[in-house]
């Protein structure tokens, strides 16, 4: 198991390098100048030839690119152009708001999604199973921004049941902070939890026509034994890398409904960071959104052969 | 009894609630820049200035200047010496004595710091010096009649001078009736009552709360949820729902800048096109578009149409320019005359909801007249880059206004300056706007405007469309809370009603 492990991080070494590279190169062919966006009004031509030669924005493109890898193998990201804050507080400023708007998220998601797709499984072809699907349908359908606006203006604007945006940190209020989050992983879930109960409902139809599942049910097995014990812990692999996976997606932060949330994650903070071309804080946030992915890359695996004994001993 | 107690009770709740800790929350358009106002680029940094930082002399709502920091100032004869009176009653956030010698030490900062934007300011000033512990003398190259309004904004804002060495950006220490508590970027900002202010019992709130929320749809829906006090820069199109919502006040004014199209007249590469190479055809476009049609569709009536640079407040907007009206039929026979029956050009614009409207109304207008406009939304930075680098036919976009009209006019149209992205050049206009910006009295200086204006409305480097306004919307319970044309929040005297 450690050797999959250990194997897998060395893997995950060049994927990272490629990864900054192309952003890298990204950046530098959006058109733009970053000194430019930065000076906005006020173009004076002496600050911003002091400026580009402080952030090297003359060199060539290797050079810069070295040069902010040597950084980075020391800790250091660089700071933000526009702000003048160190990259690395700004991803421990954003990387909490971030994990707590996807593990809020992902545990909504799993607890509709999961549960729907074994009982549209379960009743197949009937008024039930044809709802789930709608729902889902239309989870997966409506846009996050649209249901976001329509959630603040109604929920917020007319009940004024829970905050209209922002974000409390955890540590400060725990239930306001939760009562902010609540809308914004709400809108997140309903995509997440239709992929999931899609997924969970071809998984268990797949395992509910096997023959084990039928010798169960011969052996006069209550139905929700043969369902919860026998049906679904095989149907479960499937879900749990696609869980993994999405939550992985959701580091990268949710752009659309963070900016509609006003939720300071790294979503919003990366949008931002292109519109004014600031570097440093780009490359920053996707190598930290990139780390998080392969991680959970690795936790996929991991759980999968956690969860799947079969593969323990690989021949 | 009981009544008498409970009715003590209630009182004493009251009296809790209206002491505990007030704040007063603003919904800010965009995330503010580094927040050191000799390096700060935005407007919305401003905003939060207002109650930061103190500054030198500040501007009424008619643009005159008034006394802040200084009490006093006065020009020597040959207009070459700005002398300024300090008060001797303020400290800084840190404690430390605001007095003549601090002033000296953030102006010298101001014009020395290599990454300092108040250099090019400040660049008539060749020395200060504060010759006693409440006056400070500048000494300059040549007369400067905007130096005044540069001291009414960020170059004349005061930090403490201990503070220079440490991370101003990210923790300013200034002198204002709030002092910098914390900031999360793209989250909030805030500011805590600063006790030892002069004015102190003036300010109502014991903390500011500043919040960027960019998507104006959702600021609204704050401020009506009541997350938000305030909010910056509405929407217009939510205009006419915001008057009609008792909960809410409705404050606009139009401010210092102006939307306009800029057209590349360089004659060369892009700029080689009727449009660019022929006055006519330019004020044939100038004709085609009813400003007065945009603010109606557009602007919700928000759009004060502009024929000059300068704001409607200020005493160099002339009324020997009144507004060019729409006609469509002079515009043809201007084209005819130029020896064109179509003309067609490209016509960028920064992309968002509201210049793709405006742009899309100007297209419509103009194709009357005989011109085929094709519109190219662009992303902001780039667009920036294509003007720069004289990349484009012609670009739809504003300029935030300056107290001083030096500052909506010199940069844009004089043959060296940076905003000069037209390239336009015209010996009597650099001649004439460089006179006025070394005749510090207004009167001599308007028919100094006039005429370069005279020349400008012929030639059409810029078509001003429309006057950006500056709309609040504030919570019904705030009570005193005046908009000024330079945008800025000044919180004086605000308070929030029970």
């Amino acid at each position: 198991m450690l050797k999959i492990i250990a194997r897998r991080v060395l893997v995950a070494i060049p994927t990272l390098v490629l990864v900054t590279l192309i952003v890298f190169g990204l950046q530098k062919i959006l058109p733009g100048d970053p000194l430019l966006t930065l000076a906005g009004e006020e173009r004076d031509p002496q600050v911003l030839a002091y400026l580009r030669e402080k952030y090297r924005l003359d060199d060539p493109f290797h050079m810069q690119y070295l040069a902010w890898l040597g950084n980075v193998l020391t800790g250091d990201f660089g700071n933000s152009l526009r702000t003048g804050v160190p990259v690395s507080t700004l991803i421990a400023q954003k990387l909490p708001v971030t994990l707590q708007l996807a593990v809020m998220a992902i545990i909504m998601a799993m607890l509709i999604g999961i549960p729907a797709g074994i009982i549209s499984a379960v009743r197949k072809g009937t008024t039930t199973d044809y709802a789930a699907n709608a729902v889902a349908l239309s989870g997966m359908s409506i846009p996050n921004f649209w249901l976001g606006i329509i959630l603040i203006m109604v929920v917020s604007v007319q009940w004024r049941l829970l905050p209209a945006s922002g974000y409390v940190p955890l540590t400060e209020n725990p239930i306001q902070s939760l009562r902010t989050m609540l809308m914004p992983s709400f809108v997140l879930a309903t995509a997440l939890a239709a992929y999931l109960m899609r997924h969970t409902r071809s998984a268990m139809l797949g395992v509910l026509t096997s023959d084990y599942i039928r010798t169960a049910r011969a052996k006069g097995l209550l139905p929700k034994t043969v369902i919860l014990k026998h049906a679904l812990r095989n149907a479960l692999m499937p879900i749990v890398t696609l869980s993994t996976l999405l939550f992985g997606e959701l580091l990268a932060g949710a752009v659309l409904t963070e900016q509609v949330f006003t939720i300071p994650g790294f979503g919003k903070l990366i949008v931002d960071a292109v519109f004014t071309r600031d570097y440093a804080v780009v490359q920053g946030v996707v190598l930290c959104t990139a780390v998080g992915f392969i991680f959970m890359n690795l936790v996929a695996d991991v759980l999968y052969i956690l969860i799947n004994p079969r593969l323990r001993h690989p021949q | 009894m009981r009544l008498l107690l409970s009715s003590l009770l209630a009182t004493t709740l009251l009296a809790t609630v209206g002491a505990s800790a007030q704040d007063f929350r603003i919904g800010l358009q965009e995330d503010p820049d580094v927040l050191d106002p000799h390096k700060s680029r935005t407007f919305v940094g401003r905003l939060v200035y207002t109650s930061l930082c103190d500054k030198l002399i500040d501007v009424d709502a008619a643009l005159e200047f008034v006394p802040r920091v200084a009490t006093d100032w006065s020009w020597n004869d040959d207009n070459t010496q700005l002398t300024f009176t300090i008060r001797d009653d303020m400290v800084f956030h840190d404690g430390e004595k605001l007095d003549a010698a601090a002033v000296a030490a953030n102006l010298e900062r101001a014009r020395t710091l290599p990454d300092s934007l108040r250099k090019s300011e400040l660049a008539s000033v060749t020395g200060v010096e504060a010759t006693d512990d409440t006056t400070v003398v500048l000494t300059l190259a040549q007369p400067d009649a905007t130096l005044l309004a540069q001291l009414s904004d960020r170059a004349g804002m005061l930090l403490s001078p201990a503070s220079f060495e440490t991370d101003v950006g990210t923790n300013p220490v200034c002198s204002g009736p709030y002092k910098f508590v914390s900031r999360v970027q793209n989250d909030r900002i805030i500011l805590e009552k600063f006790a030892d202010h002069p004015e102190a019992d003036d300010y109502h709130f014991d903390r500011l709360v500043f919040q960027p929320i960019p998507d104006s749809t959702v600021r609204l829906a704050n401020l009506r949820a009541g997350d938000l006090d305030m909010l910056e820069r509405l929407n217009p199109s939510d205009a006419a729902t915001v008057r009609d919502d008792a909960a809410l006040q409705f404050v606009t004014v139009a401010g210092l800048g102006y939307q306009g199209i800029t057209i590349n007249t360089s004659g060369e590469g892009k700029g080689d096109n009727p449009l660019g190479t022929d006055k006519r055809v330019r004020q044939a476009l100038q004709l085609a578009i009813g400003r007065d049609i945009i603010n109606e569709v557009v602007g919700n009536g928000l759009f004060e149409p502009a024929q000059q640079p300068f704001p409607p407040a200020s005493p160099y907007n002339s009324e020997k320019f009144p507004l060019v009206a729409r006609d469509v039929e002079a515009a043809k026979a201007l084209l005819a005359e130029a020896g064109h029956e179509r003309v067609s050009f490209e016509l960028a614009f920064g992309n968002n909801t509201t210049a793709s409207a405006i742009n899309e109304l100007i297209q419509a207008m103009a194709s009357e007249a005989g011109f085929d406009i094709s519109l190219q939304p662009t992303e902001f930075a780039a667009m920036q880059q294509e003007m720069q680098a004289g990349n484009y036919q012609a670009a739809q976009i504003g300029w935030s206004g300056r107290v001083d009209p030096d500052g909506n006019l010199h940069g844009f149209v004089t043959c060296e300056g940076t905003l000069n992205d037209s390239n336009y050049c015209n010996e009597e206009v650099d001649r004439l706007l460089n006179e006025a910006r070394q005749t510090p009295d207004t009167q001599a200086r308007i028919p100094l405007y006039e005429q370069a204006q005279a020349i400008l409305m012929d030639e059409l480097p810029i078509i001003y469309v429309y006057h950006q306004p500056w709309p609040f919307v504030l919570s019904s319970n705030v009570e005193g809370f005046e908009a000024y044309p330079d945008g800025m929040l000044r919180l004086k005297g605000v308070s929030l009603a029970d």
